[in-house]
């Protein structure tokens, strides 16, 4: 909430209630020295308003307007559709006969609005229709003949740039995190970033984790071409190399995007240059306790279609985590956050990880922030 | 920084006028930023003009950027309206544009930039037309009330952060711990459709400073009055992205303009006023010796406050800020039902069939679109039953105990000049994803039907439907005509308007004789949203049936 004191007006604004109190007797503006550049010389900087173009033939400066009546006028109707129906006689307009039929079969009648209170006038006796012959067709071309087609098309495409929502840089720390299970402590980021306009971006992301001290357990970064297939959801393809273990590129397939109640999902595919199939789902959703104090549950669920023992992988279902992380947005860019996550190596990747002397599944709390710029 | 730009406007009196636009500075309290302004101050100079008479009007470009300005609401020739790309190249830097044209009109206009996103920044003013032969309208006072914003954030960093973040500006979201009247379902049919019931405006206080005549709400704005008199308040909403709800509390206001064409007089206590448009409202102050004027935005972030003061600094109680708004189904385009109660519930404006709404919410039923549609990525709703919007006062003012103004209630003053029944209609569609902040007509960027305007013959008259399948509301603006708002006033004075805004999920019809030959600008006056897309020319061609 706002307050609002009541100030005393300082002396500008005293001055300035002053100008308002005066208004009617304001002093015209000194006339401002024309700046050194001459005057543009453009055909329609010079234009005499009684010597109009072709477009201005239909002089209305002659006129006054509060009393123009076009139909007295005599105005040309040329610009009628050929194909329309004669209009009848719209001076006097008939009580409505609520006989839709009639309407529809182009009895144009004028609705009496007064009788019908508020209700809409009834439209049904105007024909859906384009524009008649006589509007022209192709782009639009009136200012080109004035200004010219060079200078018109750059303006031209100024305007479209202008219009078309941009391209922007999205750099995004989604989590970037430190980990503890009790006994080892650990880091994990998980960092993305997009260029792009509406449609088509390139995306970024890299995802790691490792223990202090030790070397990383895991690192990867992909890049994607994304394009927006549907509303809320855009189609993914593009590479994604290991920096961590042995040598592996990989296809990525993915659709990232928000799903009904308001799930941000990303799921991918990716078929590696060994010919190995893996897919990873992601979900998360921000529930807001207050403005800026955020709970964001987040499941992952990673899959193999085959055993991949030197990846320690084991074909199903290989790993899922849960996630629970408490943020505060001190700005919309930049949230710290406490959570705790959950990990289970499950099936034959279980298997594997029980055989090398780890653990199959281990809880972390976590502390973190998510930044983006 | 340099010296802060002036707050306030001195007056410019035709036949010439000139117009320096330059970079400078402005802060509000506490916050500063960069700014443009012309000839000195924000808001620029209010350009005072005769009927009946020319003006010339020299712009002189002082940034190193290009610059241009828009006479909005004004008739005149198309090739000196202003708007780059569309009616002239614009105004390069250094250079000298020069408008001269006979004055067609009276009443209450402004103007802005239509280059880039400079409105944003300063670039606008007020024009006020007296008419010729005397006002018919008679005060013993009459004042300018531009309202306005500032951000210190760069417009085109306001634009990126609401497109990397929906809801960026937004801090009344519906949370764990808020006050919104809505029930758990609500609530989990809210999240499954993936949209923001509190989604009221864009950008909102949380980044804006809202300004009456170029005064933040501390710096003490007053307008002197004698009690007994007659006093006359030109509204401009000259803001970028802000709906405004105006009330002066103990003080009726008579609307008798708007968007500077004459209405027969009305009296209201509370009236929204959407961006590019123009209110006219006389009032009588006495009973007390201080009135404070409110302009509140629509989804009650923030106020601009100023004070009408029988002597200096005198002041009346400023109200709180009221509880934010909250969309309903009915903004998603269901119909009729759930207005909240309020006054205005269960108006039927007929032709409305009997949609189920109750279950089973189908917020994108691409079937229901015209051909002419593209429900592309672009569009992530269809309003299923949009009914006319003319009898709604607009978010917030629907369920308060006080007299408020709708498009319905306004009837012209004067019979309108032409008495034909349309030949043709035609429907828009205003299209968007608020997801990806996307806006567009039809569902096509400017940048998809660059080479398609929409075209009229000249003279022709047209009933042009503007459906609105987002949960936004969109003030659409018609460059150098008005229309007529068929809106069920008698016959010949269907109030004219140059900006019309389309209340989320309904529709409105205007009738428009085309009669201003040339290319014009059509777009939503929602500067970002204009920016994200929802742009299109409008041509009508010449008597002779050529291009202008």
């Amino acid at each position: 909430m706002i307050l609002f004191p009541i100030v005393m007006a300082g002396a500008l604004a005293i001055q300035e209630h002053q100008d308002h109190d005066a208004h009617a007797g304001h002093a015209p503006v000194a006339e401002q020295p024309t700046p050194p550049t001459s005057h543009d010389h453009r055909p329609g900087t010079q234009m005499p308003v009684e010597d109009p173009p072709a477009a201005q033939a239909m002089d209305h400066g002659d006129m006054s307007h509060d009393v123009m009546d076009h139909a007295t006028m005599g105005h040309e109707m040329s610009a009628e559709p050929p194909t329309e129906k004669p209009e009848r006689d719209h001076g006097g307009h008939q009580q409505m006969n609520h006989d839709m039929h009639a309407a529809l079969q182009g009895d144009a009648q004028e609705v009496d609005h007064a009788a019908m209170g508020h209700a809409m006038p009834n439209d049904d006796n105007i024909p859906l229709a384009g524009p008649p012959a006589a509007a022209g067709s192709g782009p639009a071309r009136a200012a080109i003949a004035i200004w010219g087609e060079k200078a018109m098309r750059e303006a031209r495409e100024e305007l479209i740039e202008d219009t078309d929502g941009g391209t922007h840089l999205l750099v995004m720390a989604d989590r970037v995190e430190l980990r503890t299970d009790g006994r080892h402590e650990s880091h994990l980021w998980d960092v993305q970033g997009w260029y792009g306009g509406d449609i088509d971006k390139l995306w970024v992301k890299s995802e790691g984790e490792g223990e202090f001290g030790g070397s990383l357990e895991s690192a990867d970064v992909e890049a994607r071409w994304s394009h927006a297939i549907a509303a809320f959801f855009d189609a993914q393809v593009g590479i994604r190399q290991d920096l961590t273990g042995p040598e592996r590129t990989y296809l990525a397939v993915g659709i990232l995007g928000l799903a009904p109640y308001e799930f941000e999902v990303d799921a991918t595919a990716y078929l590696s240059t060994k010919g190995e199939i893996t897919a990873r789902l992601e979900a998360e959703v921000d529930q807001r306790v207050t403005q800026r104090l955020i709970l964001q549950p987040r499941a992952e669920v990673r899959l193999s279609a085959q055993d991949v023992p030197e990846l320690g992988i084991g074909s199903g279902l290989s790993v899922v985590e849960a996630g629970l992380r408490l943020r505060y947005e001190l700005s919309r860019e930049f949230a710290p956050y406490i959570g705790v996550a959950h990990e289970w190596r499950v099936g034959r990747t279980g298997d594997l990880a029980r055989a090398g002397g780890e653990d199959s599944s281990v809880t972390r709390l976590v502390a973190g922030v998510r930044a983006w710029f | 920084m340099a010296q802060d730009v002036r707050k306030g406007f001195d007056e410019a009196r035709g036949p010439a006028i000139d117009l320096h636009v330059e970079h400078t500075s402005f802060s509000v309290g506490g916050q500063a930023g960069h700014a443009v302004a012309v000839n000195g101050s924000i808001p620029g100079p209010l350009l005072r003009l005769q009927e009946g008479t020319d003006v010339r009007l020299a712009v002189h470009n002082m940034l190193g950027e290009d610059t241009s300005i828009h006479w909005h609401g004004l008739l005149l020739p198309f090739q000196l309206d202003g708007v780059p790309g569309v009616s002239f190249p614009g105004i390069k830097p250094g250079k000298t544009f020069v408008a001269e044209f006979p004055v067609r009109q009276s009443g209450t206009y402004w103007w802005h930039s239509h280059s880039g996103l400079q409105e944003q920044v300063g670039h606008y003013g007020p024009i006020v037309v007296d008419p010729a032969g005397g006002d018919s309208i008679e005060v013993t006072r009459d004042y300018v009330v531009v309202l306005s914003e500032f951000s210190p954030m760069h417009p085109h960093v306001i634009f990126d952060k609401l497109k990397k973040a929906e809801g960026y500006f937004n801090y009344q979201k519906r949370t764990w711990s808020d006050d919104y009247p809505l029930t758990d379902e609500e609530r989990r049919e809210w999240a499954r459709m993936r949209m923001m019931p509190t989604d009221i405006l864009d950008v909102t206080a949380s980044t804006y400073t809202y300004l009456l005549n170029g005064h933040g709400p501390k710096d003490g704005l007053e307008y002197a009055f004698r009690p007994g008199e007659r006093v006359r308040l030109r509204f401009i909403n000259a803001g970028a992205m802000t709906f405004f709800n105006v009330r002066i509390p103990g003080l009726p206001m008579s609307v008798v303009h708007v968007d500077g064409q004459p209405v027969s007089p009305l009296e209201v206590d509370e009236f929204q006023i959407g961006p590019a448009e123009t209110y006219d409202v006389v009032v009588e102050p006495g009973a007390i010796d201080a009135y404070t004027l409110v302009a509140e935005a629509m989804d009650r972030s923030g106020m601009g406050v100023a004070t009408l003061a029988s002597r200096p600094g005198a002041r009346a109680a400023v109200p709180a800020l009221r509880s934010p708004p909250i969309l309903t189904m009915t903004d998603m385009g269901h119909g009729t039902m759930a207005h909240g109660g309020g006054a205005h519930a269960g108006h039927d404006m007929g032709g409305g069939n009997d949609t189920d709404t109750s279950g089973g919410m189908k917020m994108r039923d691409t079937s229901l679109l015209p051909p002419t549609v593209d429900a592309g990525v672009g569009m992530d709703m269809v309003a299923m039953n949009p009914v006319s919007g003319f009898d709604d006062p607009g978010l917030g003012l629907r369920e308060v105990d006080h007299r408020v103004l709708t498009y319905a209630d306004l009837k012209a003053a004067k019979r309108n000049k032409d008495p034909r029944r349309p030949s043709r209609r035609m429907e828009i569609h205003l299209t968007g994803n608020m997801e990806r902040y996307m806006w567009s007509f039809d569902g096509k960027k400017f940048s998809a039907v660059a080479d398609q305007p929409i075209r009229f013959a000249y003279n022709e008259r047209v009933r042009v439907k503007l459906v609105n399948d987002t949960m936004m509301v969109h003030p659409i603006h018609l460059h150098g005509h008005f229309f007529e708002l068929v809106n069920g006033a008698p016959e010949g004075h269907q109030p004219l308007k140059h900006t019309v805004a389309v209340q989320p999920g309904k529709s409105v019809e205007f009738d428009l004789t085309a009669d201003e030959p040339g290319d014009w600008a059509f777009h939503c006056h929602l500067l970002y949203h204009m920016h994200a897309g929802m742009f299109q020319i409008v041509t009508v061609s010449t008597p002779s049936g050529d291009d202008a």
